[in-house]
């Protein structure tokens, strides 16, 4: 009996040979990140710039500063992304380094009809307050109080946090955890925390979603993503005593009281810090890599990205309000990474 | 002709190759176990049988339970089969008896095509579009009315437990409306004649004689059905708010175990917190493999049943 | 039974009228309700740019998914590579090499289980097993998940086709001498064919849109797939991860990519079933 054979398995054939050579053909590296959402803003404006320029890919997934340590700890990314910075003790035992990309301010979101961005006062204490869920009602007299040439509807707060393990959330909760004695007490800060109350949203922009779709609920979430969506940022009132809005002077006014060269492993909290004009939540956002790598080439690139971030990023940076890494302590972090990184025993950059 | 060796080697080749991927099947599913299970040890090790039991969830303390995805996946699996069983019922029904039959069949057609939609489609219409309608109208409405009972009690916020389980009702639905309506059209028209032709009206021909007769092929769905919700990750993850606490109200945030995996498995750092997670996917896995092995066996009783009756 | 006057049950029937009619039509106005808001809201999203560019950053125009398209398809095909001929031979073995054996029945139970077993859990095994071991996330271990749901769909249909094939035929096959292995591959296939064919068509419908089995295995990439050995895009993750975004026009590439999902699953449906009665009917 002769062999026909059937047109659609010359089809299923040739697709099996493409796709054979498509997986096994060498391609250019892509360097693969995973982290915070904190930054991703900023980052993907990096990364899709740097690419234009030099056609490296650089593929960063926001999955929580918690997935990228655990990422670049299993060794399934090449560097990974946290607002938490991970205390000396913890990096030596990864193996990790960790050092500063750029700084931003969190900022509660709500949403609320008739609130205009900024127009939302609250204090330290009574932000701690809501987000524990003790205040009820968006017309509570506490808020009246500190806001009242606002109509403030009856309707029901729902507190919108992370549901996944969030620098962000750390940040923040750091910041409560510095300002009110109860929340202290029951809840703790972290990258994630036992929330009394609310909804998990995953991301950054998955708080912002929330926010923008639920009447009456307030969020945190980095400044960018206020802006980015038109989300009402409330006002609060600083260290100082005075009532401050999210601008990238008052987030640079928070970071200029950074110790970066006492700082071991880059470590750095900058919630509450002084200053009339300083912005009470702002944090930085770290890049963590190991300090054994595995492939030069790999390395050289990547490093190269950042590299050119902190070269030529600055502007960009603070066009989406964040902060970038002063000169100074750019110049501390490139230091390490000639002591620290090495690749088969030789240094990297 | 008489059979070569080589041919008859060539038999046993075939037959071993496809004997081989037969077993692959039950090596696979082995291996699941064996994976979720050996990943789980660090949790086992640590919670023990009060996993099942604790409605903890504190990464930051590593405190973990598989209570409050537990009761999520129920509820929301019950919400979902309360609505969608009478529904897909009531459509099915009225497709093969009510309706004139080119609308049965183009309508047929298209709730068989919706069967066939990948059900992140229905998360997404329901965060878009319906929780929307939900927190707007639905919610407020059932809160004025009932919200005397605890269930629905709280601020209204479109997305929570009973707009997931709705969802999920949708979601099942073409496919409960699917069969039923193909296990109706296969009762003998001779039966249903019959039936009529003792004076019985509509619904009692439907109620003694097309359910009763194509009781098995429903109840099978219902089950399938019963099994798809149990696991179903898109359709519920978008809407159910994330929340590990319970809660009495259905207005409330909460989470299924397959949605607590979607959300939190790539960001859980610590080992212990993995392994909760994957403890948890045991525990799933456990819920519908228990869960198809009774409707597998009540199956065949019944089937022995009916096919010893008749 | 109740024996009731003839009122009563008319009364009943009439009832049960009045409430089915409004209860299935609002049923159904739910489910045109959501084809409506997919194909509104998708289609106006799909242009040229959205086949054929990469992502762009939030609030940048003119991105596309084009990557994740092409990523998909890679990975749906790999899987079917994979599991479908797991499936038919599997399927063979069931139906032609001792039915009612108890391997065979322990096979079938156990295929079943799988297909019950959500998908997932699929996900979080091929995790274990591929990602943790090879130490980064790829598309191979997003296919080989595709794979693992393609396999008992397939087998369960090859199964079922196989067995409405008459034993004539068979038997006619073996009379003349040819040996079973051509018996089952040149003619029981042959008659199957389009049966098995469908079987495969509807598993890879299914597996196309599925998205839970690829959030641990292939994750997501912003750029084109050039090995597979890497995070590679596609369409249900990008939608997962663009929907939940506040940003509006990645939520309207979300609708895009779920229409794009939606028209191929329902045209691979179509077809399946269109060649299916066709060939029935001509035989």
């Amino acid at each position: 009996m002769p062999m026909r054979y059937s047109p659609s398995a010359v089809v299923v054939l040739c697709l099996l040979a493409v796709m054979l050579v498509a997986t096994v053909a060498p391609a250019a590296p892509t360097i693969n990140g995973a982290g915070a959402t904190f930054p991703e803003p900023i980052y993907a404006l990096w990364m899709s710039k740097y690419y234009e320029l030099n056609g490296v890919k650089i593929n960063y997934q926001g999955i929580g500063s918690s997935g990228g340590i655990r990422q670049i700890e299993a060794g399934t990314v090449d560097f990974g992304g946290s607002d938490a910075p991970m205390k000396a003790p913890d990096l030596a035992e990864s193996g990790l380094m960790q050092f500063p990309m750029v700084v931003g301010g969190v900022v509660p979101i709500v949403n609320l009809e008739g609130v205009a961005p900024g127009q939302l006062k609250l204090s330290p204490g009574l932000l701690a307050e809501v987000f524990a869920g003790e205040i009820m009602y968006w017309d509570d007299p506490a808020i009246r109080n500190l806001n009242p040439d606002i109509k403030l509807p009856h309707k029901a707060v729902t507190v919108v946090h992370r549901a996944e393990g969030s620098g962000t959330t750390w940040i923040f909760t750091n910041y409560l955890d510095k300002v009110s004695a109860k929340w202290h007490e029951k809840i703790g800060s972290g990258k994630t925390v036992a929330w009394p109350t609310g909804v998990g949203a995953k991301g950054n922009p998955g708080v912002a979603a929330y926010v923008q779709r639920v009447d009456g609920s307030i969020g945190y979430v980095e400044y960018a993503y206020a802006v980015q969506n038109a989300l009402p940022h409330v006002s609060l009132r600083n260290a100082a005593g005075e009532f401050v809005q999210p601008t990238v002077e008052s987030f640079q006014a928070a970071a200029a009281n950074a110790d970066w060269a006492g700082a071991e492993g880059y470590y750095m909290v900058l919630t509450d810090q002084p200053g009339k004009a300083t912005w009470p939540i702002v944090g930085a956002t770290f890049i963590l890599v190991h300090k054994e790598m595995e492939d030069a080439e790999t390395a050289k690139v990547m490093l190269g990205f950042f590299d050119w971030c902190y070269k030529h990023g600055g502007e960009m940076a603070l066009e989406k309000d964040y902060v970038p890494i002063p000169e100074n302590v750019v110049a501390m972090v490139q230091e390490s990474w000639k002591t620290e990184l090495t690749a088969g025993g030789q240094p990297v950059w | 002709m008489p059979e070569t060796s080589g041919q008859h080697r060539a038999d046993i080749t075939f037959k071993l190759i496809t004997a081989f991927c037969a077993l692959a099947v039950i090596v696979l599913m082995g291996g699941i176990f064996i994976e979720l299970l050996r990943n789980s040890l660090p949790s086992i090790r640590t919670f023990g049988l009060g996993f099942l039991t604790s409605d903890a969830w504190n990464p930051g303390a590593s405190e973990f339970g598989a209570l409050s995805s537990m009761y999520g996946t129920l509820v929301s699996t019950g919400i979902a089969m309360l609505i969608a069983v009478p529904l897909g019922l009531i459509i099915a029904i009225y497709l093969v008896e009510v309706a004139h039959p080119a609308v049965s069949r183009v309508v047929g057609g298209a709730v068989e095509l919706l069967a066939a939609i990948p059900s992140i489609i229905y998360g997404m219409w329901g965060l878009f579009v319906f929780a929307g309608v939900m927190q707007d109208h639905v919610q407020p409405a059932l809160g004025e009315t009932l919200g005397f009972l605890p269930l629905f009690q709280g601020p209204p916020m479109g997305i929570g437990m009973l707009t997931a389980g709705i969802v999920l009702a949708i979601m099942v639905l073409p496919f409960i409306t699917a069969v039923t309506r193909d296990v109706l059209l296969m009762v003998p028209p001779v039966l249903k004649e019959s039936a009529h032709g003792v004076g019985s009206t509509m619904w009692e021909s439907v109620r003694s004689v097309s359910l009763r007769y194509g009781r098995r092929g429903i109840i099978g769905a219902v089950f399938l059905g019963f099994g798809r919700a149990l696991g179903e990750t898109m359709a519920v993850t978008f809407v159910i708010g994330n929340s590990h606490r319970i809660s009495a109200s259905l207005f409330a945030a909460g989470n299924t175990i397959a949605s607590s995996l979607a959300n939190e498995f790539n960001e859980a750092s610590e080992p212990l917190y993995l392994s909760s997670l994957v403890q948890l996917a045991l525990v799933l896995f456990a819920i519908t493999l228990v869960f198809q092995s009774v409707a597998h066996v009540w199956f065949g009783k019944l089937q022995q049943m009916e096919t010893g009756q008749r | 039974m109740i024996p009731r006057g003839v009122g009563g049950r008319h009364f009943a029937d009439r009832a049960v009228r009045v409430i089915m009619i409004p209860a299935a039509l609002s049923g159904i106005a739910i489910l045109a309700w959501i084809l409506w808001e997919v194909i509104s809201r998708g289609a106006s999203a799909i242009d040229w740019a959205f086949l054929t560019r990469l992502p762009s950053p939030p609030g940048v125009e003119g991105g596309g998914l084009g990557n994740a398209i092409v990523g998909t398809l890679l990975m749906t095909v790999l899987a079917t590579a994979i599991g479908a001929p797991l499936g038919l031979l599997a399927g063979v073995f069931l139906a032609e090499f001792g039915p009612r054996s108890r391997i065979a029945t322990a096979v079938r139970f156990t295929s079943n289980l799988l297909m019950g077993t959500p998908s997932i859990i699929i996900g979080v095994f091929v995790y274990a097993l591929i990602v943790l071991r090879t130490g980064h996330f790829s598309g191979w271990a997003g296919a080989v998940a595709l794979a693992i749901l393609i396999l008992p769909v397939v087998l369960r249909t090859t199964e079922d086709m196989l067995n409405l094939v008459p034993d004539e035929l068979r038997e006619s096959g073996l009379a003349l001498g040819a040996p079973r292995w051509r018996v089952t591959l040149w003619i029981i296939f042959r008659a199957a064919k389009t049966g098995l064919v469908t079987g495969v068509l509807l598993a890879v419908a299914r597996v196309s849109g599925e998205t839970a089995p690829l959030l641990f295995t292939s994750l997501n990439s912003f750029y084109w797939p050039e090995t597979l050995g890497e995070p590679t895009a596609n369409l249900t993750v990008t939608i997962f991860n663009y929907a939940m975004s506040p940003y509006a026009d990645w939520q309207q590439k979300a609708w895009g990519a779920s229409f794009l999902i939606t028209v191929s699953v329902l045209i691979v449906a179509v077809l399946a079933r269109f060649s299916f009665q066709k060939r029935s009917r001509q035989s």
